[in-house]
Formats: structure tokens, sequence, C-alpha cells
């Protein structure tokens, strides 16, 4: 356990839980990332960090904080985005152990680890390639804990539906017809921002400028349709998305996450195959059960995705909108690139202005218009992944049918 | 928009400190937790992991008992210890370090042995709110747990031993307001519509509408409207099996609107109402688990020294024998549904004003009850009463068992047992396990394993021969648990601890905010597996 190279990712809740358990556990070469300084209201539960800490980096104070306290460890902090570094550096490691509350950050690795894969002449996985993801989660008094071994059980891709949908409200229900204080918050957010531009600059949900300014225009719209129940918590809630978080639930999954790099780095016992959720609401409950993988899985599979769709009049805008609502891919910005006949083509990416000035016009084109055909390659490239993921177009009305 | 807005209110430090945890128990969660007072046997790694996660939410105080001096081996398992703090009292330097995670809380400790402690001034323990012991041996667990259940203290005793752990609550009486359900059914009252809420939906004339006003009326609406038709062509009743809903849902369909070709329109509040069938339109009842507290014997048969909880469970009791015909105080929310504000708004006050309605009647009632009993009438308050009558209908109380009846083999569900060793599926083994490392300790004065002397295998495997006997089980088919239980030398793993440690804090807030229900009674956690149990080895169960 001495030599085991250990990767935390995330220095929070979870994360400065997993250092310690991981530390006491005899581990004594850990590296940390976390790209996020300290705030008062991560005292809660974020155990390592005290008052004076606030503003500095999650990941050197933790690493600083075990480093004094347990002798013979050796904790690496990394004040990065997971994103700032590439398979060289993910190499050197035998377990990596997710801490995270993003689920963008958490799919990225997993696309990360699965990309290293390495496999023989005969198909055969090279097992040295592979590096064993143990991620955790929690919401409340709910988490869940899992173990991945990429290219052999499921992923966080193949159960992407677990992930529970975001809520959203319909833009004629905040604009027209309010019922909620969640509904005029909304309201404040999206319209009333953006046409009033208070402070000449997108909403940051640390100020409290703009909270309070949100908090005072969502009072003024709930007052106008006498609508119940807004507070100044509910606004921040839900301007920054805020999922609540205890120190009880955070301890419990971080120590099953850590049991489990335990028994990957010692093999005393067989790990977690491959899925637990628990949740301490009503008595304790917890489940374990075996999550599948996706045969089809268009990051682990290992085989190109087809993408079926009745023929080539959908707009390339239809195309990307159902890559992001699908519950099969959830993406978030995907850009969308092809080659036509050798050459590259890219038919839309909205993250480069440049590039998405130039090819804005596309999104109304259909993939007739586009040249794209039945068996086409479509490559997608999203924050959701590092790699860039194949799609082979695939047409289910023949073209007899499309001319009837 | 003339008037200037509300000024924003101004957060206090602690509300932001806190702010992830309110959003879940409220400020009058935080403020129950705020004012506790918790004490911990033994500051053992699972001991110091179960205070760190009370610790940081803020209870008000900790004090510590432990006569320990700290080892080289109590470091390598205990983060609240750190390596210069060999040979200094394990109490002292543990509360040192955990005082430094949250400076609104207190602690203190005392650098005694518990048996000591137990013995010289046993009512030292009756100064806490919840007494946690880790890794407390057989002998003194008996005598707390007596002293415990005496004075009404909700106690529990953990231990985390190798990849296995376990957790004992005992509690005599447990009430719980606000139990959190993940789901509850939407409280209506379509089947029994009180009297302003007939006059609400009557009033609807749906016939009358263009298509944007008919889409914009809530689904309560057209629902109850169909439902009065329902019932008027069958005797009163309501759609009982899914046949029956089926038709009753064609009878909703035929309210649909109409285009000009015949077709019928698409209107999101008709399908909401056509999804509601299955969950609107049930009777509404009061649950069974409520009746069985509103028939509880301390309901009824209220004292001088009866808690509120039991005086307002009395209130609504009497209430729904008279004002509430049968029924609960209506709870008084309206989950969103596709509606126009100003006719959602108007829906949502008549239920709002109907549910303060009744909590005012039971207010009253609850003021009735204080006064025949003999306590002020202000010790109950009218936002008391209210809350109350808003979870009526997810009331929980929980009624444990003493520990030390678990020692009485006519207490002790030995049938239970008896399946536990021969199901290989269920954890029970290991509460047979750790009875029988309680056994070995008391003879030998140390644990299986603990030294690597190969012998205590066979004097485990003796210790629990003679429990399962005494108990009239059959012996174990197998020595695999000894095997592994003799591995774990006593020793405690820290990930195991850790997640034992999160558990039983979270049993402790539960307790102490009366909200959320807690385990009853034995907890029991295995690390190889990842699965958990609880299970009641008592012969009389008590959860409702």
């Amino acid at each position: 356990m001495g030599s085991c190279n250990i990767l935390v990712i995330g220095a929070g809740g979870l994360g400065c839980e997993l250092l310690k358990n991981l530390a006491l556990m005899g581990f004594q070469k850990i590296h940390v990332i976390d790209m996020d300084v300290i705030d008062l209201s991560n005292l809660n539960r974020q155990f390592l960090f005290r008052r004076a800490d606030i503003g500095s980096s999650k990941a050197e104070v933790a690493a600083k904080f075990i480093n004094s306290r347990i002798p013979g460890c050796n904790v690496v902090p990394h004040f990065k985005k997971i994103q700032d570094y590439d398979e060289d550096f993910y190499r050197q490691f035998h377990v990596v152990v997710c801490g995270l509350d993003s689920i963008v950050a958490r799919r990225w690795m997993n696309g990360m680890l699965i990309s290293m894969l390495q496999y023989d002449d005969d198909g055969e996985l090279e097992q040295t390639s592979l590096i064993p993801m143990v991620d955790g989660g929690t919401e409340g008094f709910k988490g869940n804990a899992r173990v991945i071994l990429p290219g052999i059980s499921a992923c966080v891709e193949c159960t992407l539906d677990l992930f529970p949908p975001q809520v959203t409200y319909p833009l004629c229900t905040i604009a027209n017809t309010p019922r909620l204080p969640e509904h005029c918050i909304e309201y404040v957010k999206m319209i009333q921002w953006n046409k009033e531009n208070p402070f000449e600059c997108p909403i940051d949900g640390d100020d409290p400028n703009h909270i309070n300014w949100i908090y005072e225009k969502a009072q003024e719209r709930a007052n106008q349709f006498n609508i119940l129940g807004l507070s100044y918590r509910l606004v921040q809630g839900v301007v920054k998305n805020i999922i609540p978080a205890v120190a009880s639930t955070n301890a419990v999954i971080a120590a099953t996450c850590t049991t489990e790099v335990f028994k990957l780095a010692t093999s005393c016992c067989l790990p977690l195959n491959n899925y637990m959720v628990f949740n301490d609401v009503d008595g304790i409950y917890t489940y374990s059960y075996e999550a599948e993988k996706k045969p089809d899985c268009i990051v682990c599979s290992n085989k190109p995705k087809t993408y079926f769709v009745d023929n080539g009049s959908i707009k390339l805008k239809q195309f990307i909108e159902d890559l992001c609502e699908s519950k099969d891919y959830q993406m978030k910005n995907p850009g969308v690139t092809t080659s036509i006949d050798g050459k590259n083509r890219t038919l839309y990416m909205s993250l480069v202005k440049s590039i998405e000035e130039k090819t804005r016009d596309n999104l109304n084109k259909t993939f007739d218009e586009l040249g794209l055909k039945s068996g086409s390659q479509l490559f997608i490239a999203d924050v959701t992944n590092p790699n860039t993921i194949i799609l082979e177009l695939k047409y289910t009305q023949t073209s007899e049918m499309v001319t009837d | 928009m003339a008037s200037p807005g509300p000024k924003s209110p101004e957060q206090s430090e602690k509300s932001k400190k806190y702010d992830r945890q309110l959003r879940l128990w409220g400020d009058h969660g935080q403020s129950a937790l705020e004012s506790c007072h918790i004490c911990l046997i033994n500051a053992t790694g699972l001991g110091t992991e179960i205070l760190k996660s009370l610790v940081l939410p803020g209870i008000g105080g900790f004090t510590i008992v432990d006569g320990k001096k700290i080892t080289e081996e109590d470091i390598g398992a205990n983060f609240f210890l750190d390596i210069d703090s060999i040979g200094k009292p394990r109490a002292q330097v543990s509360t040192q370090l955990l005082l430094e995670l949250n400076p609104e809380v207190k602690g203190d400790y005392v650098d005694e042995p518990i048996e000591q402690l137990l013995q010289n001034n046993p009512n030292f323990f009756k100064n806490f709110t919840v007494v946690v012991a880790a890794s407390l041996p057989e002998r003194m667990l008996i005598a707390l747990s007596d002293l415990l259940w005496e004075a009404d203290i909700p106690f529990i005793a953990t231990r985390s031993y190798g990849l296995i752990g376990s957790a004992r609550l005992q509690i005599k009486e447990h009430t719980i307001i606000e139990t959190h359900p993940d789901t509850q059914n939407p409280d209506l009252r379509l089947d029994q519509p009180f009297p302003v809420l007939v006059k609400h939906l009557e009033d609807v004339d749906l016939t009358k509408m263009d298509l944007k006003d008919h889409t914009h009326v809530p689904y309560v609406v057209p629902l109850y409207q169909a439902l009065q038709e329902w019932k008027s062509s069958h005797n009163g009743d309501l759609p009982k099996n899914y046949k029956e809903k089926e038709e009753f849902r064609n009878l909703l369909r035929k309210g649909i609107k109409m285009n000009e070709d015949g077709v019928q329109e698409y209107e999101e509040n008709f399908e909401e109402a056509l999804k509601a069938v299955n969950f609107a339109i049930a009777p509404t009842v009061v649950p069974n688990n409520v009746k069985e507290i509103l028939n509880d014997y301390n309901c009824i048969n209220l004292t001088s020294k009866s808690k509120p909880f039991w005086i307002m469970a009395k209130a609504v009791r009497d209430f729904v024998d008279n004002e509430g015909e049968g029924l609960l105080p209506l709870r008084g929310s309206l989950p969103d549904m596709t509606a126009d504000s100003q006719r959602y708004i108007a829906l949502q006050q008549v239920y709002l004003q109907e549910a303060a309605r009744c909590s005012e009647i039971v207010h009253r009632r609850v003021r009735q009850l204080l006064h025949q009993l003999g306590q002020p009438v202000d010790a109950i308050s009218e936002a008391d009463t209210k809350l109350f009558c808003k979870h009526a209908s997810s009331l929980g109380v929980v009624r444990g068992r003493k520990i030390s009846d678990e020692y009485d083999t006519k207490l002790i569900n030995t049938s239970l047992l008896a399946q536990g060793v021969e199901n290989s599926e269920s954890l029970i083994i290991y509460y047979v396990m750790f009875r029988g490392i309680d056994r070995f300790y008391a003879e030998y004065n140390h644990y299986p394993g603990e030294f690597g002397d190969e012998h205590d295998i066979v004097k485990l495997k003796g210790s629990i021969a003679k429990l399962l006997s005494e108990w009239g089980c059959g012996p174990l088919a197998k020595d695999d648990y000894i095997h592994e239980i003799y591995r774990y030398g006593g020793a405690e793993l820290h990930s195991v601890s850790a997640f034992l440690g999160g558990c039983v804090a979270h049993e402790v807030i539960k307790l102490v905010t009366g909200q959320y229900k807690p385990v009853n009674n034995t907890f029991i956690y295995d690390a190889i597996t990842t699965n958990t149990e609880t299970i009641d080895i008592t012969n009389l169960h008590g959860i409702f």
C-alpha cells in the first residue's frame, strides 16, 4: 500500500473525508486535484478547513493538513481543473477516486480513463492499462458509491439515466403564468437580469449584491401574483443550484469509497460489484446491485455508435438538441464535425466564437443540404468527454420512401 | 410596481456557515441541535468519527469519557489524535482536536475509566441529551443500558470490528412530527371535499371557456367535476379497480376540447388530471400508523407530565372524532400544476385557509387540554400546533427495547437468531459473532486473535457454541465466520469506523431534532459485501 499511487478528485465534502480515510488506511502516495477555493458554507462538513483558510485553495490546504497530521503520508495538491491534465499525468495512478458534485467532471474523468485502455492484437484488454475508478456522490441524506473497472464493468455513461434530470421550468410558465416562488426567481434570472443588466455583467451567485437584487425583484414579482413562500435562502438555492449537504452522509459515502480502494489495492476481498445506494432518512437503508454495462455505450463499448434518423431532412439544430436532451447523450454544447470526400469539415461549434459565427448558418440546414448521407460519420466533441465521439448516421427510411 | 422592492434580509455568519444543512432540517432543527449535549464514551476511531459529524454541524456541546492513555496503535486509527500525543490522556487530546473543528461547540472530558465513573457517580450520565458508547465491554454495557433506560435518556452502543460494525439504539419512546417521507400523495380531499372547496370547484364552468382559459384551469377542477359525474352514476362510489379507473379516465377525456375538425386538442392540465387518477382520487383516510398513534395509551391517557407531542396528538384525535368528521386536519399544500397564476393561487388559498381553520380548532383543543392538565397554556404555541397538523398524516413514534433485555433468554427472539444462523444472506450471524466476542472477552480479557494465539479460535468457537445452546439454537454449520473474526484480532479498520461514524452521528441528529425516523433498533454493517441490515432481536416489536 505504501507504493500504491492514488488520485483523489475533489477536495470538498467527500474529498476531505477521502484524504483522511486513505491516509489512515495506510496509503502514503496520494494526489488531490481541486480547482475551488474555500468558502464559509464549506465549513459545516469540510473538516480540514478553518475560518482563516477561506479563499485559499482547497487542494493545498487539505494536503497540508493531512501531511502534518499523519506522518509518512505525502499528499500532493493540484490547484487545477481535471481538464488541465492529459493522460500522461493520469497514467501514473493505480486507482482514481472521485468525490465530485459535477456530473460533467465525472463523465470527463470516466472518458479519460476509458480512452487510456489499450488492447492487444487479439483485441484483449491489456490489464496494465486499466485504472479502476471509485466514484461517490451525495445529496442531503442520500448517496451512492460505485466501482468502475473501465472497459469491464458499467461506466458512468452506461448509467447516465441514474442522474436525476435537472429541474427546469417551461419558459412560458416563467414568463406568463408563475405559480411558485421558483418561477419568480427564474424569471428574474433568465429574463429580467438580461433586460435590466443591473451590474453590467452575468450573474455571479457568490456576489451578495447580485443575490440581493434578484431577491428583491423576485419578491416584487411574487407580490404582484400573490405567490407565497419566497425566501432569501430559496433565491440563493435556485440561483446557485445549491445541493444540500451534511457531514454524516459525506462520511458514509467517502468511507464506502475508501473501503473499495482498500479492497482493490490489497485484494483482501472482492470489490463492490458495482453500485451501492444509501439513504438514512427513514432508518438506514442501503442497496447494492450490479449496474449493467451498456453493449453500445458511446464511451466504453469500443464500437462506433449508430445514430438512427428517418432520413436526411433533419436539421442540424434538431440533431444538436437531441444530443443535449436525449437521456442517452445528455451533452452540454456539442461541436459537430464530419469528413466529406476525405476532407474534415466543421458543421457547428459553439465554444469558439469565430467558428460559431462561421458555422451558425448550418444550424438551419438539413443533413441533405450539408451533404451528409446514411453511413456518414459525425465526430462529436463535448465537455462531457475528453475525446471525440463518433456517430455513424443511419437513415431508417429508404430513399424510395423519402421521394414518396 | 410602484412600491420600492423589499430590502434583502441580512444573512448571519452562522446561517451562511450552516446553509447546506439548514436546507434539510431548518432553523428549528438547528436550534434543537445547538441546545443538545452529547456524551461519548471511549474516544476510539469510531467514537471521534461520530463526534466529528456532530461537532461540524454544530451541536451545543459534548463530553468525552475515556480513561485510556494514547498508544501508537490508537494514532493509526484515529484522526483526532496526533503523533506527539502518545502517552497523554485520550479524552483530553481528542477533545482538543475535535474542538478545533467548530468554535461554536463546547467540549470537555473526563479522564477516568468508565467502570469507575459508573460506580462512583452514576448520576453523571443523566446530564446528557444522548449517550453514545463505542466498544463498550458487556458488563458496562448492561449496567449503562439499565441506568439510561430508567433515566429515559437515549443510548447508542456501537462498535467497529475488522470489516464488520454495528450500532444499537436504545430509546424508550421517540416521537417524530417531521418524518420527511420521500414521497407523499397530495391531500386534495376530492372524495370528501370541504364546503369552501365544493363551492370553489363547482363555480367553474368549463363549458363556457375558450381554449386558452380551458387549458389553464388547474387539473383539480376537471378531475373533481368528472368525479361528481361518476359518483352520481355509481351510487356515490369512487372508481375502485383498474377497470373502473380506466372508465373514469375515458369520462375525464370527454371534457377535453375539440378543434374545428372534431379532433381533441392537447391540453396539459387534462393530461395531468389523467395521471392524477392514480393518486388523487383514492379515499381520504387516516393512515393506519397514524391511527395507532391516535389510539396509543399515551395519547388517550394524558397526564400532567404528558409531552407536547401527545397533547397535540390527543387534540388531533378529538378533532378527527368531531369537527374533522373522521378525517385528519387538512395538510394545506397544493402541488404545482399547469394553470394560470390567478386560478392556481386562488385554489391554493382555498386549501391554505381550510388548513388554517383546522389547525385553529386543534389549537383551541390543545389549550383546553393544557388547562385541564395543569400545564401552562402557552406550553404549546400556535406554530407548534400548525406544524403538527401539517404533518399529521406522517407522524412517527418509535418505541425501543432495552439492550439488557437481550441478555435474558426469555426476552430475546431465539427463533430469529436461529433463522439468522442458518440463512447465509442475513447479517444476523454477525450479531451472534459480536455476542460471542463479548462472551470471549469477558472470560479471557482480550479479543480473539488480538495476540495471534491460534488457541483463540477454539475458545471463540466454544463461547459461541455456549451462547447458541443457551438460546436453543443449533450449532454453526461452518467455521468461516469464526476464522474471519479471529483474523480481525479486535482491530478497528478506519474506513469501517468512518462509515459507522457517519451513520451513528445522523441517528443522534434524528434523536435530537425529532426529525426523520431513527433505526429500530440494531443496525449491522458488513463492509465485505457492502450490505447493511436492521434487526430487532428482542421478541416484541414497538415500531409503527
